[in-house]
């Protein structure tokens, strides 16, 4: 039954300067359910995009049933029969779910295609699966849970021998979590290794017979769960020191600028109720999908609410009206920064100054020279690398396109600074000016909200932090509480075990 | 509560299995019965052997340019030029058999369609192959094919009495008591139709439009399938030009102006969406027809003709509208009923 | 290449305009003469008023197909008002009210229906030409009163420059002003770029919008008074075929499609030389083919040429991430520690 199946072995990929893997490794056999764990950024999906073709290794190989994998063509792996199943899955709305199975290669008689061969076909593959979906049904508005067994039929149709899952469960309530580790066991019995990545902890023990931990790149252990505790595992995940964040500096603790009361949004979070004082560094931790960006949107008034209030130095702020809110002192830095963050094709200045055009303008027109001063000023501030403010934002590298997102930020003088996962996908070194920055804002007297996945920069940084799973606020953890340990456990649900 | 009932119709409604009730040509449908019972009721003559020619041949032109046009609306694309390329289609081909003998239909519609595939041609590999805009492409390509056009022929037009008898007789003839021309569209109709809907590389075209990336993830060619469709797009208009000629035994220099907006009106009040990934030729068709029966109504029902534009217009709007808000309703029950 | 991205391009078109007028005066001593000046000026008017507009509008990533229908609907309500009230500011009052309304009618569908502006524009401009046969039936309107259409032959101060170029010059600073040196006109731009990013920096984006299609409307309005005064008549069939002037002006002028992208200055040079084109070649004896042949390839060749040069501009990009990375890492602690001096506290915590 075990045999190998899949071995990736001396894996190293570089991203220029960056290494996003250092000699990982992974061995998969028939017949099992194995984890895959780290934390952000430790490797986890630059090895799985491996696997699923979008990247080529620099160096290490990857066997398949003994033989050499063929890498760098999502189309080539998955004849090769391995299917990776990302966590946002890529239906088509307008296609029933049978032909979103066979897509680009539906079963064909006579030079046509058959219609009932491939609903016949996809109704045993949800059978299979456990699941009740009609073939005919089209995708549009299917939920997250039901699309990625629809991805996961699209696997078995083909035969694969390894699947992969990517924080599968990170979007799903309980009960389609459920469902869905059904369904893994299901290819298990079938014979497919499967590869299960998440955070959660209780799943994965619940769930997986193997488990690999990646750190930094490379894999830094593999066990058998049975053989495991869920502290062994967390603290191999964790094992980093700390030396490279910048602990916050001491700052005046002020009166409460923000303050959210009982917010909540149907179906999104529930119930949430947390402060933030001036000169304060609050960390709101969680996993990916826990709600926590939800609530920072809903409360600078890019999404509605519900129920709920919030309150700026004990006024309340209307709902859903980014506007208002921006004059009230609130500024939120986005998640996306390429999204949300900037305007791409325009220029550094008129990216920093948009945020300030009331205080540019003379007679109801903007005044260049002010607006390249304010694009200067802050510039230097935050030492950005450029050829010239005209410079469009999207030759920047990450790191400096980061700055330009806080210099725009900052130049509304806030009284509180919202920020989403500060630090994601920019280079180690601006980083920790980004960490130097907020520490300095903070003994300023600004109040700081920061969501971060990374746990060193939320333990450096956070005066308090509240931690987030499934909609709700779990834990509210002081700087002497909180722990990797601590925080880790609460976001996957084992709070009241530890 | 209201939101509870409305979850519980839809299961109710999939239940009972009557998809097709649910088909989007169904209004479309629908409302081109009631417009065509409602007229005829009124006015005897609506609906009689020669009205019904009169509407069947007027439809027959729109409806052929809109089973090209459909193709590309369904891969989220859009073709402008479909008017420019009928008239110079119409052209050429008249020119081809002109003051010739009989028998030179086929060499007609091989000249129209010959023309319509270098127009499409061109449409394709300048959107297909260098990703440029298809709105400005085929807007372009309208102007250059139109002046095209009318640059070769000139002060000159083609009549009924420099072309073949047969020919002339062939756009007003009928078969079954259904004029050959409209025969041609339905041949043309039923065999889009079967490669639309069972051909795997028709069924790449709503892949295509429905989801751009993921269709190349899905290793569907999307620049050859975005040539392809442009191509069928020509070649649709090309026969359609050589319809053109012979229902009007002639052509000048304006013939085919202005049909690139009617025609996408056609397909989007019959259900092809704008936005790509949804609609069938018979949507299509039917629509054309709606509009096309609309106008013939207003003068059967002494309605000045003038109207026809701003019902076709309104028609247009709310087709679209009401589109969207059934979505968004749809959205808004299954969201509510995941929780 | 790099001379041909968009961001070269718009400066090049006013040049392309100069050039035009050099050439066409050395190669036909028709072209550069006062009567052929202020035909040529007059013949661009409606269309470069609707472009100021449009122009907002396609940077912000819309489109309005239906302008060439207001305008009509613009000139038919200005007759019909004339013919039942003898009161030439109310007809023109009346005709501006139409664009407004026919803008708000696309603006509203747009923005709070959530429709794509190309397909409502496709419905709104068969129903506001069916509104013009509506309203004038097959006729066309000519009992204007003299006073009113002799405006189109009277020079400005006696001169050849016709009466046109006050609104054109007028509207045209104003709309160049408002783009390019206004809060709204970088809202504009941001909305373009990006719609998400834009709500972040709390502009609001669906009032933004209504209020271009309302502007868009009320200038395809001015658009059909001044085609009235013109022609001296309304007429149901009058401007067919503009919008895709309009526009095809504005993409020239390199304007983007996908928003984010484009110049008022282009946008006016464009239309001049666009007109200015089409009378040399008309001067040359060639007729209204070749000259749609001619708007047509230019087109063209001004989507064409700047995707070639992104192309190899972008694949010279794409390595711009690995050059950022291979740079050596910033020395932080170092850098920052200057920014704590008492010099510049002020800059980050204003009060």
């Amino acid at each position: 039954m075990n045999e190998p199946v899949l071995e990736v072995r001396g894996a190293v990929k570089r991203f220029g300067g960056a290494v996003a893997l250092n000699g990982a490794s992974l061995r998969l056999s028939t017949g099992e359910i194995h984890a895959l764990l780290g934390e952000n950024g430790a490797g986890k999906s630059t090895l799985l995009k491996a696997l699923a073709g979008v990247h080529r290794l620099d160096e290490g190989e990857i066997t398949l049933h003994g033989a050499v994998f063929e890498q760098g063509s999502t189309r080539r792996s998955r004849e090769q029969g391995v299917a990776v199943i990302y966590q946002e899955p890529n239906l088509f709305p307008d296609l029933t779910l049978a032909e979103n199975v066979f897509v680009g290669r539906q079963p064909r008689k006579a030079g046509r295609v058959d219609w009932a061969t491939m609903k016949e076909r996809s109704a045993e593959l949800f059978d299979l699966l456990g699941v009740h979906l009609d073939p005919d049904r089209r995708a549009a508005g299917l939920s997250i849970a039901d699309q990625q067994v629809v991805e996961i039929a699209k696997a078995l149709s083909v035969d694969a021998q390894v699947i992969v899952m990517d924080e599968p469960t990170a979007a799903l309530s309980a009960v389609e979590a459920d469902r869905l580790m059904d369904v893994a066991r299901r290819l298990r019995d079938r014979g497919a290794a499967v590869v299960f990545v998440s955070h959660r902890l209780d799943e994965v023990f619940s769930l997986c017979d193997r488990y690999t931990v990646m750190r930094d790149g490379a894999t830094v252990g593999e066990a058998t769960i049975a053989g495991s505790t869920p502290g062994q595992v967390v603290q191999l995940m964790v094992g980093r020191e700390l030396t490279e964040f910048f602990p916050k500096a001491e700052a005046v603790i002020g009166a409460t600028v923000l303050e959210v009361q009982h917010l909540t949004s149907r179906g999104v979070f529930e119930d949430i109720s947390f402060t933030v004082r001036a000169g304060e560094i609050v960390g709101l931790a969680g996993l990916v999908g826990s709600g926590r960006s939800e609530v920072v949107r809903a409360v600078f008034g890019i999404d509605g609410y519900d129920a709920g209030r919030v309150l700026i130095n004990g006024e309340p702020l209307n709902q859903g009206s980014p506007r208002e809110a921006l004059r009230r002192g609130v500024v939120l830095v986005p998640e996306d920064r390429r999204l949300q963050g900037l305007f791409m094709p325009a220029s550094i200045d008129r990216n920093i100054a948009v945020t300030v055009l009331d205080k540019i303008r003379r007679r109801g027109l903007i005044h260049k020279r002010d607006e390249r001063n304010v694009a200067q000023e802050w510039s230097q501030r935050l030492q950005l690398k450029h050829q010239g403010l005209g410079e469009p934002v999207d030759r920047l590298s990450g790191g400096n396109q980061q700055k330009v997102v806080l210099a725009k930020w900052l130049a509304t003088n806030p009284k509180l600074l919202v920020i989403d996962e500060p630090t994601r996908g920019i280079d180690v070194g601006t980083k920790a000016e980004v960490h130097r920055l907020l520490g300095e804002l903070a003994s300023r007297g600004l109040a700081i909200l920061m969501i971060s996945s990374e746990l060193p920069e939320v333990l450096g940084m956070a005066d308090r932090v509240f931690v987030m799973r499934e909609g709700s606020l779990m834990r509210e953890l002081s700087r002497a509480e909180a722990t990797q340990e601590s925080i880790m456990l609460a976001a996957t649900g084992q709070a009241s075990v530890a | 509560m209201s939101v509870v009932t409305t979850t519980v119709s839809h299961s109710a409604v999939n239940r009972s299995g009557s998809s097709f009730l649910r088909r989007r040509e169904v209004p479309v449908g629908a409302a081109l019965l009631f417009v065509l019972v409602g007229t005829s009721l009124s006015n005897h003559r609506f609906l009689s052997s020669q009205g019904r020619t009169d509407l069947m041949l007027a439809a027959a032109i729109t409806g052929m340019v809109a089973i090209g046009e459909t193709f590309v609306l369904l891969m989220r694309k859009v073709d402008l030029s479909v008017g420019s390329t009928l008239g110079l289609a119409a052209y050429v081909a008249g020119s081809a058999i002109k003051d010739g003998g009989d028998g030179q239909l086929i060499k007609a519609f091989a000249v129209g369609i010959a023309v319509g595939l270098c127009v499409g041609l061109v449409n394709g590999l300048l959107i297909a192959l260098l990703d440029l805009p298809a709105l400005v492409v085929t807007l372009g390509t309208l102007y250059v094919v139109q002046g095209i056009q009318a640059k070769i022929v000139g002060g000159t037009r083609i009549t009924a009495d420099r072309l073949p008898g047969d020919f002339v007789s062939f756009g007003v003839d009928r078969f079954l008591g259904v004029p050959k021309l409209m025969w041609i569209v339905l041949v043309a109709g039923a065999i889009a139709s079967v490669y639309l809907r069972h051909m795997r590389s028709g069924r790449d075209l709503y892949a295509v439009g429905s989801n751009p990336p993921a269709s190349l993830l899905a290793g569907i060619p999307v620049r050859w399938r975005t040539l392809g469709a442009y191509m069928g797009c020509g070649a649709c208009a090309g026969i359609a030009g050589v319809l053109f000629v012979a229902r009007l035994g002639g052509v000048d220099a304006n013939a085919g102006r202005g049909y690139e907006l009617a025609v996408i009106a056609a397909c989007v009040v019959g259900g092809v969406n704008i936005f790509g990934g949804s609609g069938t030729i018979i949507g299509a068709l039917l629509g054309a027809m709606l509009l096309r029966s609309i106008g013939f109504s207003l003068s059967a029902l002494s309605i000045p003709e003038f109207w026809q534009q701003a019902v076709n217009g309104a028609l247009l709007l709310v087709a679209i509208s009401a589109d969207r808000i059934v979505t968004l309703r749809r959205e808004r029950a299954e969201r509510i009923g995941q929780r | 290449m790099k001379q041909l991205n968009r961001l070269q391009w718009d400066k090049f078109v006013p040049v392309l305009v100069m050039l035009t007028l050099l050439v066409g005066s050395f190669s036909n001593e028709k072209f550069l003469t006062t009567s052929n000046m202020t035909f040529l000026i007059q013949s661009i008017g409606e269309i470069m008023l609707i472009a100021f507009s449009m122009t907002f509008l396609i940077i912000a990533g819309e489109i309005d197909l239906s302008v060439s229908s207001t305008a009509a609907l613009s000139s038919c309500t200005l007759g019909f008002v004339w013919q039942h009230t003898s009161n030439i500011p109310l007809a023109v009052l009346s005709a501006l009210a139409v664009g407004f309304v026919c803008g708000a009618i696309n603006g509203l569908l747009v923005t709070k229906l959530g429709l794509q502006s190309l397909a409502v524009t496709i419905g709104t401009l068969a129903l506001y030409r069916g509104l013009c046969f509506a309203l004038l039936g097959d006729n066309r309107l000519t009992p204007f009163p003299t006073s009113f259409t002799s405006l189109n032959f009277k020079g400005l101060f006696g001169t050849w420059v016709p009466y046109v170029v006050v609104p054109l010059v007028v509207f045209g600073v104003a709309f160049g002003v408002v783009l390019h040196a206004t809060r709204l006109g970088r809202w504009v731009f941001a909305i373009g770029q990006s719609k998400d990013a834009a709500r972040f920096v709390g502009i609001s984006v669906q009032r933004t919008v209504l209020a271009m299609f309302i502007t868009n409307g009320l200038m395809a309005g001015v658009a059909g008074v001044i085609y009235t005064i013109r022609f001296a008549s309304a007429r149901p069939d009058g401007a067919v075929g503009m919008e895709l002037e309009v526009i095809a002006a504005a993409l020239f002028a390199g304007v983007s499609i996908f928003g984010g992208v484009g110049t008022m200055w282009a946008v006016a040079s464009s239309v001049a030389f666009l007109g200015s084109i089409r009378s040399l070649l008309r001067l040359k004896g060639a007729n209204a083919n070749e000259l749609t042949i001619v708007t047509g390839s230019l087109l063209l060749v001004s989507v064409v040429i700047p995707a070639i040069g992104v192309r190899v501009s972008g694949r010279r990009h794409s390595r711009s991430p690995l050059r950022g990375a291979l740079d050596p890492a910033p020395t932080g602690g170092a850098d920052l520690g200057n920014r704590g001096t008492p010099d510049e506290p002020q800059v980050l915590a204003r009060p």
